[in-house]
C-alpha cells in the first residue's frame, strides 16, 4: 500500500539467499568425509564469503533515503494463525546483517589454526548460527522472529560446549538457561499483543509492522514491555543480568566469543529497537528512566570489573559490559541522535571487541594463557600483534579519529537532552574505559620483557594478517568517513523515533480525554492503571 | 409381524477400524500358536496396522452413530485412531528388535498390543460413558499384561503389580463417577448428559461425579497426584511397552478426557475448569521438577511425560475450540517425539544391561551419530525448541491459554518449559560434551528399531517446520464432536 514492495522490486530473493546461503553450506558441510578436515574449513570459508558478498550486493542496492523497509519477501508460512514468511531490512538492519556476514568468515578464518577437533562440527555450527543471528536481524513476523531467535541458542550452546575451555559445560548451560527462560516470557507477551491485535477485529497476524499500531492500555504496555525488556535485556546483557556473559565469553573458543559479542549481543539492542519500544511507546517512555539507571550502573560497574581482572578475556568481557550500557544509554536517549550513535556504537563494539577477542585468541595459541601478569613487554618480539593492538585499544577507548570516538560522542549527545546526570556519569565511564584499557595494554605491551617465553613468541601469521586488516582497516574507515553510515541509517531511525513519539502523543491524548470523561469513566481508567 | 427384540441396526463403516484391528490381533495371538520366527509376526502386526490405518484415514470424511448413538465414527475419532495406530506401527518396529533375547513370546506380545489398541481406538469413538469405560479396560487389561511381559525381569514384574493394583482403583472410581453423572442426569449418553446439565437437580451428585471422572482420567494421563505409579512402572516395563504407555495410552485417556469433558461436561466448564487449573498447574510443576533430579533417563523421560500431561490439561482448561484444538495437536506432536526418544533408550539397552543412567549416555553423540542426532532432536522438541514439533504444539497450547484469559497459567506452563531444557539438555551434555568411550565395541544391527526412530525424527521436524496440515486436521477432529 506505502509502496514498500516497489523498492527493490518484489520477487527479490536477495535477502533470503544471504540469510540461507550459510545454513545450506552447513549441510552440504556434513557430506565431506570427517577426513578432509581442509576441505571442510574451506568450504565453511567459501559459504561464509558468499554471503558477506551477496550482503555487499545487498547495500549496493539498498535505496539509503527511505525509510521504510526494503528488500520485502512475504510468503504464507502457517495460514491459520497468520504467520508468514515475512523478510526485510531497513537502514537499522541493514548494517547488522553487514556486520554479521562480515565478521563471520574472518571469525572461520581464524577458526583453522584454533580449532583441532571435531573440525567438521564446529564449522556446521558456525554456519548454523550465521543464519539463525541473520534470520533473527530481518525478520519482521514475530513469529519467524521468535524462530530464529532460539534457533540462534543450539549452536552457540555446543561451539560453547564442544569446544570451550574448563568449565565450559556450566558456561554453556548458564547460557542456554538465562537467554531460554527469558525468551519463553516474550513468547507469551508475543501471544498476547496478537491476541490483542485479534480482540480488537483483525485478522490474526504477526506481522509486526501491523502490530505497531495495536492500541493497549497503559498497564498492558508496562506489561508487555517487561517480558519483552526482559528477554532483550538479558541478551545485551544488561546490568544486573549479565553474569552469564563473563562465564560465556570465557569459557567459549575464541571464534565464539567474538561471534557472541561481536553480533549476538547487538540481538539484543536490536530488540529494543525494533520491538520492544516501537511496540510499547508509552511504556518505553515511563521506563525510560529505569533503563538510563541500569544503563548507566552497566557502564560504570562493567568498567570497574574489568579493571580489576587479572585474565585479558575476562577484562574484554566486562568490558563489553560497560559498552553496551552506552548502547542502552542511546537507545533510550529517544531521540535519533542518540539512537544513530548507539546503532553505530554496536558496529564499534562488533569491530573493536572482536578483533580484541581475536588479538586474545592468537596470543593464547602461543602462549596457552591469557594472565596478565604472564605478559609485558610484548612490543619486542611481536610488533605486528602490538600495533594492531593498540590500534584496536584506541578504537574502543573512543580515541578521535576512530570508529568508537563517533558513537560514544553520539550517544553522549542524544543523552544530554534526556538527561544530564546520566550523560555526566557515562561520561565518567569513559574516562574509567580509557583506564582499563591502556592499563591493560602498558601492562602488556610496554616495558622490558620479563618472562624468558615470551621473547621467542612469533610474530603474526599471514593468515592472522589475513584476519585482522579488514577489521582494522573497518575501524579506521568508520571512524573517518561515517557519513555513509549514518546517511543511510538515518531515515529508518527517524521513522522508528516518530512511531514512539506518536504512540506516546496519543496516550496522552487519550489521557487527557480520559480527565474531562464522566466521572465514573475517570475512576475507573485510574483503577485500571 | 410378531413382537422381536428390537436391536438397532449396526453401521458397519463406524465399527470398521475397531473390526479389523480385532481381526488383526485375533490372527496375531492364532499365528503366534504356529509360527515361531518373530519377525514374520512382526511384520504381520506391521502390515496389519499399515492397512488398518488407511482404511481408517479414508474414512475421515464420514459421519455416523451406531450402537443406539454410543459409538460413533467422526472425525474426532478417526484423527485419535490413526494416532494408535502409527504408534502401533513404530511400537512394533521397535519391538521387533528390543523382543530378541528378551523371551516375550511374540505372538501373544503383538495380539496384546493390537488388543490394546481396540481399547483405545473404542475409547476414542465412544460417545458413552459405558462404552468409554469398556474401551478403558480393553487397554489397560492388556497393558497390565504386556508391563509384565518380560518375566524374567523383577522390575518388569513388579510394574505390572504397581500397574494393576493402582489401575483397578482408578477403575473403581470411574464406575463410581458414571454412577453418579447417571443418578443425577439419568443418561450415559454424552449428548443426553449434556442436554441434561442445564436443568439437574441433583448438582451436587454431578459435580461429585465429575471430580470421581478427574480422578480416573488424571491416573490415565498420569496427572499429578495421580502420577504416583507412573516413574516406576515405565521404568520397569520393557521399553517399547513403555513407549507403547507413555504415547498411546496416554493419547486414549485424553481421547476421552477431551470429548467427556469439553463435549458431555462443556456445560460445567465453570466448575471443573478450576479443579482442573490446579491439576494443570501441579502436574506441569511437578513432573518438570522431578524430573530435574533423575539420573535414569526412562525415568526422566517418565517424569517428562507426566509435565507433558501438563501442558495438554492447560489445553482442556483453556477449552473451547482453540483449547480443543490445541490438545489434539499438542498430542499428535508429543507422540512423535516421546516415540522416538524411548526408541533410542530402547536401542541402547543390552540383554541384562538396560544402559538407562546418564552415564551411559556420555560420548554417545560421537559413539553412534545417528542415535546422537535424533536424541537431539527429541530432546530439543520436548524442550520447545523451534522450529520442531514441540515448539509448534506449545505454541497452540500457550495461545489458548491467552486467548480464553488463562495467563497465570500459561506464564506456569513457560516457566516449566524453562525448568525441562534442564533436564533435556543434560542428555545433550552427557551424549556431545561428557568425554565417553568414542569408539563401540560390537554394535547389534537394529534395522528396525532405528527406522522407528528416524520415522519419529523426520516427523517430528516436519510437523514442526510445517504445522499447518495437521492443525487443519486437530482442529477438523475436535470440530466434528
Amino acid at each position: 500500500m506505502s509502496g514498500m514492495e516497489q523498492v527493490p522490486a518484489t520477487g527479490n530473493v536477495l535477502l533470503s539467499l544471504i540469510v540461507w546461503t550459510p545454513m545450506i553450506g552447513a549441510f552440504l558441510l556434513l557430506l565431506i568425509p570427517r577426513e578432509q578436515a581442509d576441505g571442510a574449513k574451506r568450504a565453511a570459508l567459501v559459504f561464509s564469503s558468499i554471503a558477506f558478498l551477496l550482503s555487499l550486493a545487498l547495500w549496493g542496492g539498498f535505496v539509503s533515503d527511505r525509510a521504510d523497509f526494503q528488500y520485502v519477501e512475504q510468503h504464507r508460512w502457517i495460514p491459520d494463525w497468520g504467520i508468514q514468511y515475512l523478510i526485510a531490512v531497513d537502514g537499522v538492519s541493514l548494517f547488522l546483517v553487514l556486520l554479521t556476514t562480515f565478521l563471520t568468515p574472518i571469525v572461520i578464518l581464524f577458526s583453522f589454526g584454533d580449532v583441532q577437533k571435531r573440525v567438521k562440527e564446529y564449522f556446521f555450527f558456525m554456519l548454523m548460527l550465521e543464519t539463525g543471528m541473520l534470520g533473527a536481524f530481518v525478520a519482521l513476523d514475530l513469529f519467524l522472529f521468535y524462530v530464529f531467535w532460539e534457533l540462534m541458542l543450539v549452536p552457540m550452546y555446543f561451539i560453547i560446549g564442544i569446544w570451550g575451555g574448563q568449565r565450559r559445560v556450566y558456561a554453556s548451560i548458564k547460557f542456554l538457561i538465562y537467554t531460554l527462560t527469558a525468551s519463553l516470557l516474550m513468547l507469551l507477551a508475543i501471544l498476547y499483543l496478537v491476541g490483542a491485535h485479534v480482540r480488537a477485529g483483525n485478522p490474526t497476524t504477526f506481522d509486526v509492522r501491523l502490530l505497531y499500531d495495536v492500541a493497549l492500555t497503559p498497564m498492558e504496555q508496562g506489561w508487555l514491555f517487561a517480558a519483552f525488556a526482559l528477554a532483550f535485556a538479558v541478551k545485551v546483557p544488561m546490568f544486573p543480568l549479565h553474569t552469564w556473559l563473563p562465564d560465556a565469553h570465557v569459557e567459549a573458543p575464541t571464534g565464539g566469543s567474538v561471534i557472541l559479542a561481536g553480533v549476538m549481543l547487538k540481538l539484543g539492542t536490536y530488540g529494543f529497537l525494533r520491538f520492544a519500544m516501537p511496540l510499547f511507546p508509552v511504556a518505553t517512555v515511563a521506563a525510560t528512566p529505569f533503563m538510563l539507571g541500569l544503563a548507566v550502573v552497566g557502564i560504570v560497574y562493567g568498567a570497574m570489573v574489568a579493571m580489576v581482572q587479572p585474565d585479558l578475556k575476562k577484562l574484554v568481557a566486562y568490558s563489553s559490559v560497560s559498552h553496551l550500557g552506552f548502547v542502552m544509554l542511546g537507545l533510550f536517549a529517544l531521540n535519533s541522535t542518540g539512537i544513530e550513535g548507539a546503532i553505530y556504537q554496536m558496529l564499534n563494539h562488533g569491530l573493536s571487541t572482536g578483533a580484541l577477542f581475536l588479538l586474545v585468541g592468537m596470543i593464547y595459541e602461543r602462549r596457552h594463557t591469557r594472565q596478565i601478569a604472564e605478559f609485558g613487554g610484548l612490543w619486542k618480539p611481536i610488533p605486528r600483534w602490538a600495533a594492531v593492538f593498540l590500534i584496536v585499544t584506541f578504537s574502543s577507548v573512543g580515541l578521535p579519529g576512530l570508529n568508537g570516538f563517533v558513537g560514544e560522542f553520539l550517544i553522549l549527545l542524544g543523552a544530554f537532552g534526556q538527561s544530564k546526570l546520566a550523560t555526566a556519569i557515562a561520561s565518567s565511564g569513559l574516562i574509567l574505559g580509557a583506564v582499563y584499557m591502556l592499563w591493560m595494554f602498558q601492562r602488556v605491551v610496554f616495558g622490558p620483557v620479563r618472562h624468558e617465553e615470551n621473547n621467542a613468541l612469533e610474530d603474526l601469521h599471514p593468515r592472522e594478517i589475513a584476519v585482522l586488516v579488514p577489521v582494522v582497516a573497518m575501524i579506521v574507515v568508520m571512524g573517518v568517513y561515517p557519513a555513509p553510515f549514518l546517511k543511510t541509517m538515518e531515515p529508518s531511525v527517524k521513522a522508528i523515533v516518530a512511531r514512539i513519539e506518536k504512540g506516546q502523543a496519543r496516550a496522552v491524548a487519550a489521557d487527557a480525554h480520559a480527565e474531562h470523561a464522566p466521572a465514573g469513566h475517570g475512576a475507573k481508567k485510574a483503577g485500571g492503571v | 409381524m410378531e413382537a422381536t427384540l428390537a436391536l438397532p441396526a449396526i453401521n458397519w463403516l463406524a465399527v470398521l477400524p475397531v473390526g479389523l484391528t480385532s481381526i488383526l490381533g485375533l490372527v496375531l495371538l492364532a499365528l503366534g500358536l504356529f509360527v515361531d520366527d518373530d519377525e514374520t509376526l512382526g511384520w504381520v502386526a506391521l502390515i496389519g496396522f499399515s492397512i488398518t490405518a488407511i482404511v481408517t484415514a479414508l474414512l475421515a470424511g464420514q459421519k455416523a452413530v451406531t450402537f443406539n448413538g454410543t459409538f460413533a465414527l467422526d472425525a474426532y475419532g478417526v484423527f485419535f485412531s490413526v494416532i494408535f495406530l502409527v504408534a502401533g506401527i513404530l511400537v512394533v518396529l521397535m519391538s521387533m528388535t528390543y523382543l530378541e533375547g528378551t523371551g516375550i513370546p511374540a505372538g501373544d506380545y503383538y495380539g496384546l498390543v493390537t488388543f490394546a489398541i481396540v481399547g483405545m481406538i473404542v475409547m476414542a469413538s465412544a460417545t458413552d460413558l459405558i462404552v468409554i469405560f469398556l474401551g478403558l479396560e480393553v487397554m489397560s487389561i492388556s497393558v497390565y499384561v504386556l508391563a509384565g511381559a518380560w518375566r524374567t525381569q523383577l522390575r518388569s514384574n513388579e510394574a505390572a503389580m504397581k500397574y494393576f493394583l493402582l489401575g483397578a482403583f482408578a477403575t473403581g472410581f470411574l464406575l463410581y463417577g458414571i454412577a453418579l453423572i447417571y443418578g443425577a442426569t439419568g443418561s450415559f449418553r454424552l449428548d443426553q448428559i449434556a442436554a441434561a446439565v442445564p436443568t439437574t437437580t441433583a448438582r451436587t451428585m454431578l459435580l461429585a461425579g465429575v471430580a470421581m471422572l478427574v480422578f480416573a482420567f488424571g491416573f490415565k494421563v498420569a496427572a499429578v497426584p495421580f502420577h504416583m505409579w507412573t516413574p516406576d512402572v515405565y521404568e520397569g516395563a520393557p521399553t517399547t511397552v513403555t513407549a507403547l504407555m507413555a504415547v498411546a495410552v496416554k493419547a486414549a485417556g485424553f481421547a476421552a478426557f477431551v470429548r467427556v469433558f469439553l463435549h458431555g461436561l462443556g456445560g460445567l466448564h465453570a466448575d471443573w475448569s478450576m479443579l482442573l487449573w490446579v491439576v494443570a498447574a501441579a502436574t506441569m510443576t511437578v513432573g518438570n521438577v522431578l524430573a530435574l533430579a533423575q539420573t535414569s533417563v526412562k525415568r526422566m523421560l517418565a517424569y517428562s511425560s507426566i509435565a507433558h500431561a501438563g501442558y495438554i490439561l492447560v489445553a482442556i482448561v483453556a477449552s473451547g475450540p482453540a483449547g480443543g484444538t490445541a490438545a489434539l495437536f499438542y498430542l499428535l506432536v508429543y507422540s512423535f517425539m516421546t516415540l522416538g526418544a524411548f526408541g533410542v533408550v530402547a536401542a541402547l539397552g543390552e540383554t541384562g544391561d538396560p544402559n538407562e543412567t546418564l552415564d551411559d549416555y556420555a560420548g554417545l553423540g560421537f559413539r553412534r551419530p545417528l542415535l546422537g542426532v535424533t536424541m537431539t532432536i527429541f530432546m530439543l522438541s520436548l524442550t520447545g525448541i523451534p522450529p520442531l514439533a514441540g515448539f509448534a504444539g506449545k505454541l497452540y497450547v500457550f495461545t489458548a491459554a491467552i486467548r480464553e484469559g488463562y495467563y497465570v497459567l500459561a506464564v506456569i506452563g513457560v516457566l516449566n518449559s524453562a525448568i525441562s531444557a534442564g533436564y533435556y539438555i543434560r542428555v545433550l551434555i552427557a551424549m556431545y560434551l561428557t568425554p565417553g568411550a568414542e569408539q563401540t565395541g560390537r554394535v547389534a544391527r537394529q534395522p528396525y528399531l532405528l527406522t522407528s526412530i528416524v520415522v519419529s525424527a523426520v516427523l517430528t521436524v516436519i510437523v514442526g517446520v510445517f504445522p499447518a496440515l495437521w492443525m487443519q486436521l486437530a482442529r477438523m477432529g475436535f470440530l466434528s464432536l
